[in-house]
């Protein structure tokens, strides 16, 4: 008797029949629509044979494109699921006053909220931006792949793992009740006994992981594998942030896992870093998880930064204003970010000096990032600025930003900060900057990638409704806010007594079903443009009259991105290949040396994925076996030594030939 | 493409707005003198940095109308893309905002310090000799607030009444998780953390009925851990003690203090006629509990072990036991006041 206890204590941890959420009805309702959904399509993949395509093209890929659209794909869904949240927050709040105590129970909201945050910043906003920037980059310098293309594979992977985690909490389980950042002693063993905390800590070091390798992987292949001729000064400026970005994901996430690393620590083997008791202090966790957090906000902003620079050149048919001022801005925004974590707990105490000196860091950062404003505004200024999507969205940023900007150096005055603090201004500022700078840097970009991606256009009617939506939908969203805030209005309120400030929180649900309207119409123009995909289409490769060296190859580009690698004598390449008229290669093409696709790269992240699932669970047993497990693919799989092969001469010349003959039929 | 920012200045109006007619937005239009020197910073940062927003905004706006594609009027330069000049000024301009505002930020952070004694109890009115402040002990627990008067061996839970035109120290800690003691009526907010004591030095200006919470989360009870708030004249303050002493529910000892630690949600306001006087400190040290060791005395052995290991490793082996000896008598004694030393 003792005995099987023990037994199932090992194989099942703290895993039962308690954990399926099976008395709330929202959850269930959710499953349901999960299961049936999962179902559905396990059925039509099955049906169409579509297995074996998946398996081949796509998830053992290590093509860099294909894993870029697979990130982007994942930031997709995932921003679905964020979406949802916010407006179960939304509702919640339009609706909890007085005597009424809105729909969701603290215990369930505060999951919701912090679900929110996690998903939006980890799995929505970092897979769209190193989707992009894994697409983009290896066309832009010239290359045929990342630097190591085994690699990205495996970060995609690992990435999803965490992701998955984090939605397996919604029907296993339960996810955190922490606020998106945990701070112990609220994460604590103590006051978070149960694996909500758990799945937090560990689906973000599983995707932690991921990011970091990605991050690895993008500023060797920047560093090392340049075409010809383009030294650092000649590389397009979404590669410069892309390479700034990157340098930053390398420095700051070995930050984040170190202190993962910890709270996991305390609360599984009762180390006291973060604890009240035997020398504990819970501010240097807070500490610990702003040196990277705010080199984070750089991280999903920078690359934004970037596509607003590659757009409004190409729309305004010009070159960039102070391209040389863009890059020494975008490295300073680098640098300065590692010297002003500070300012997010001016409130914690410290004294006067040290809060000034974060302060003044923090309003110094707005220097070059308004230089930045000014630069693309100069780059408009005797342009010819043709208003395709991408240049909308940038111009709907500029306005947008700017205000995020102005409160965010608000709230960098200490003395301003002690009373707009974790208050729905707060709030309504760094959705100012993350909805108005890097979620519409990554609809400019989606808009004006989508053509090279594809190989045909976005539907602009339908891109244009949710372009409006969006642009109007966020300040009646997040004007209430601002003014609550003014109001001493706190965030994460579950529950609200006074009734006088019920009204804004209405008009702010309406901003939000605008923008749920906008993500409608988002996913409209997607189908619609898939279904006329023929009458969109872009054969010339350059639908924009492109600037940059992705412009050069076809849409989508082959495999091997560049049949010969290009040379470059200027910035924007492309341009001025064009100027001087370049004309393509038709004949000599040789073979052409490419990685192959690896099986380990979702193997070996699929075994991490069930490990973290058993040290959530406590379920010893596993955790062992899959740590086995694990170690021993990743041997095995190093003595794999036929990762590459060589695309035949032939097979060149008939992809060149293939688009020699597109591209006389489009003419 | 022009009309969408006509409507979105309309969509600001409003921010600006709420702004300028504070109709309830308290953190503007506080009645203390902290709170209401922080709302002047808000301000004076606002008008620095519309300096530059404001021609942006319209820079904006007006190239993006100006240089569209269809206005072949306009000017077209396509290989245009430097100008030292030009460059100069979109650096230099943002740097003497900043430069300014940087200097604002230098010297109100020193002068609002909460850590700092007030120096007037507003705008042009120095303290009176004879003022001397107030103490409030204010401890968050999960989820009440506990407000001890050391002073006047009085304790309250989910209510905080201070005299009108006296200083107020206030001495804040917690029992288990993070929270922010904040009063938008009196000013802004400082973290409530276990094991640690913050501070804050205002005070409350107008006679007031207003609320105070929690301004960090900190769990299931986080929205309801709100107190009722009153700044009252100085008589009336000094009715209410000895109401709460003569009316008030016994004693807020070490074993009713354990009670009323464990976590509660909507609290009603409860008044302690008197309070054992080590409480606070023991809350603070987190020994509260019979027979747990204070963490400063625990703090003050593990330095004095070390030491002594130190020396025995270290030192020579003849002098040892007088360095010893020495070490033993130089072991400084944890300060009674552990706020920060101004």
């Amino acid at each position: 008797m003792h005995e099987q206890f023990d037994l199932a204590k090992l194989i099942f941890g703290r895993l039962s029949w308690e954990a399926i959420p099976y008395h709330e009805p929202i959850l269930i309702g959710t499953f349901i629509m999960v299961a049936l959904g999962g179902i559905a399509m396990l059925a039509v993949l099955t049906k169409f044979k579509l297995w074996g395509y998946l398996w081949n093209e796509w998830f053992t890929s290590i093509d860099h494109k294909k894993i870029g659209i697979m990130y982007m794909v994942l930031g997709l869904v995932m921003f679905l699921r964020g979406f949802a949240d916010a407006l179960m927050m939304r509702a919640q709040q339009a609706f909890s006053f007085g005597d009424s105590q809105g729909f969701l129970p603290p215990h369930h909201y505060d999951q919701v909220f912090t679900a929110h945050g996690v998903i939006m910043i980890f799995f929505v906003a970092m897979p769209f931006v190193t989707g992009l920037m894994n697409y983009v980059v290896p066309l832009q310098i010239g290359a045929r792949d990342v630097a190591f293309p085994f690699l990205n594979n495996f970060s995609f992977w690992m990435t999803t793992a965490g992701a998955i985690l984090v939605m397996a909490s919604l029907f296993v389980g339960e996810f955190a009740r922490t606020g998106w950042l945990a701070f112990p002693p609220l994460s604590g063993i103590l006051a978070s006994p149960d694996v909500g905390v758990d799945y937090y800590i560990w689906s973000l070091q599983v995707a932690g992981v991921g990011t970091l390798l990605s991050g690895v992987n993008l500023v060797v292949t920047i560093i090392k594998m340049r075409a010809p001729g383009m030294d650092l000064m000649k590389m397009p400026v979404f590669t410069w942030t892309a390479l700034c970005t990157n340098i930053l994901i390398v420095m700051a996430f070995p930050i984040l896992t170190a202190t993962l690393a910890m709270l996991g620590l305390d609360r599984l083997f009762d180390t006291h870093f973060f604890t009240n008791e035997l020398g504990g202090n819970a501010m240097m966790y807070v500490n610990l998880i702003w040196i990277w957090g705010h080199p984070e906000v750089y991280i999903l902003v920078l690359p934004a930064f970037g596509i607003y620079s590659e757009v409004v050149a190409t729309f305004c048919n010009k070159r960039l204003f102070g391209y040389t001022s863009m890059v020494y801005a975008t490295v300073v925004i680098m640098v300065l970010s590692y010297l002003v974590w500070l300012h997010h707990f001016f409130t914690m105490g410290s004294g006067a000096s040290v809060n000034s000196f974060f302060g003044i860091t923090t309003m110094i950062i707005s220097i070059p990032t308004g230089a930045k404003i000014f630069n693309w505004l100069f780059t408009m200024y005797k342009g010819r600025i043709r208003y395709e999507l991408p240049m909308m969205w940038t111009v709907s940023f500029m306005l947008t930003f700017i205000i995020g900007g102005m409160t965010g150096v608000m709230l960098a005055v200490p003395g301003a900060d002690f009373v707009l603090h974790n208050s729905l201004f707060l709030i309504a500022h760094f959705h100012n900057v993350i909805i108005g700078g890097v979620l519409f840097g990554l609809f400019a970009g989606v808009n004006y990638w989508w053509p090279k991606m594809f190989g045909f256009r976005l539907d602009r009617k339908w891109g244009v409704y949710s372009f409006w939506l969006w642009s109007i939908g966020f300040w009646v969203a997040f004007t209430p806010p601002y003014i609550l805030g003014f109001m001493g209005v706190t965030r994460r309120m579950s529950h609200f007594d006074d009734p006088s400030i019920h009204y804004l929180f209405q008009i702010s649900l309406v901003g939000t079903l605008m923008i749920a309207a906008g993500i409608g119409c988002l996913l409209m123009q997607i189908a619609v443009s898939i279904i006329n995909r023929k009458a969109l289409a872009d054969v010339t490769g350059d639908p924009w009259n492109g600037r940059t060296l992705e412009w050069s190859t076809s849409s989508p580009p082959p495999d091997y991105n560049f049949a010969f690698t290009p040379v470059v004598h200027d910035n924007d390449t492309w341009a001025d290949m064009k100027k001087s008229g370049y004309r393509r290669p038709l004949k000599d093409f040789v073979a052409i040396h490419m990685p192959k696709n690896t099986w380990a790269g979702p193997v070996i992240p699929g075994i991490t994925f069930v490990m973290a699932f058993g040290i959530i669970w406590h379920m010893w047993l596993l955790v062992g076996v899959t740590f086995v497990a694990m170690l021993a693919v990743a041997i095995y799989h190093t003595f794999d030594y036929k990762r590459d092969f060589y695309i035949p001469a032939d097979e060149v010349t008939r992809t060149e030939e293939e688009r020699t003959r597109m591209l006389e039929a489009h003419v | 493409m022009i009309p969408k920012t006509l409507r979105r200045g309309v969509f600001l109006a409003p921010l600006v707005a709420a702004l300028l007619s504070g109709c309830n937005t308290v953190v503007m239009n506080p009645t203390g003198d902290i709170a209401k020197q922080e709302a002047n910073l808000i301000i004076v940062s606002v008008i620095l940095m519309l300096l530059i927003i404001v021609p942006v905004f319209i820079l904006i706006i007006w190239f993006a109308r100006k240089y569209r594609a269809s206005n072949t009027e306009a000017a077209y330069e396509p290989d245009w893309d430097h100008s030292t000049k030009l460059e100069l000024v979109i650096w230099g301009a943002p740097l003497l905002i900043i430069i300014v505002l940087g200097l604002v930020t230098w010297i109100s952070t020193h002068k609002l310090d909460p850590y700092r004694p007030l120096d007037r109890l507003a705008e042009g009115r120095p303290i009176p000799a004879a003022t001397k402040p107030l103490v409030v002990q204010a401890v968050a627990l999960d989820w009440k607030w506990l407000f001890i008067y050391p002073e006047q061996g009085i304790a309250t839970v989910n209510e905080l009444v201070v005299p009108v035109d006296v200083p107020v120290r206030f001495k804040i800690s917690a029992t288990s998780v993070m929270n922010a003691f904040y009063v938008p009526e009196l000013a802004g907010m400082i973290y409530a953390m276990p094991g640690m004591e913050t501070a804050l030095n205002a005070v409350q200006n107008k006679p007031v009925q207003s609320v105070g919470f929690s301004a960090n989360y900190s769990g299931a009870g986080y929205s309801d851990m709100r107190f009722g708030y009153r700044g009252v004249p100085q008589g009336d303050f000094d009715a209410w003690v000895q109401s709460v002493k003569a009316t008030g529910g016994g004693k807020l000892d070490r074993a009713n203090y354990l009670t009323l630690e464990k976590p509660s949600i909507k609290e009603p306001v409860r008044r302690y006629a008197a309070v054992d006087d080590d409480l606070y400190y023991r809350i603070l040290n987190r020994c509260v509990t019979d027979g747990v060791v204070c963490q400063d005395k625990m703090m003050n052995d593990d330095a004095k072990k070390a030491r002594e290991m130190a020396m025995v490793r270290y030192a020579p082996q003849q002098a040892a036991t007088t360095r010893l000896a020495q070490a033993n008598g130089e072991v400084c004694t944890t300060p009674n006041d552990p706020v920060k030393k101004k």
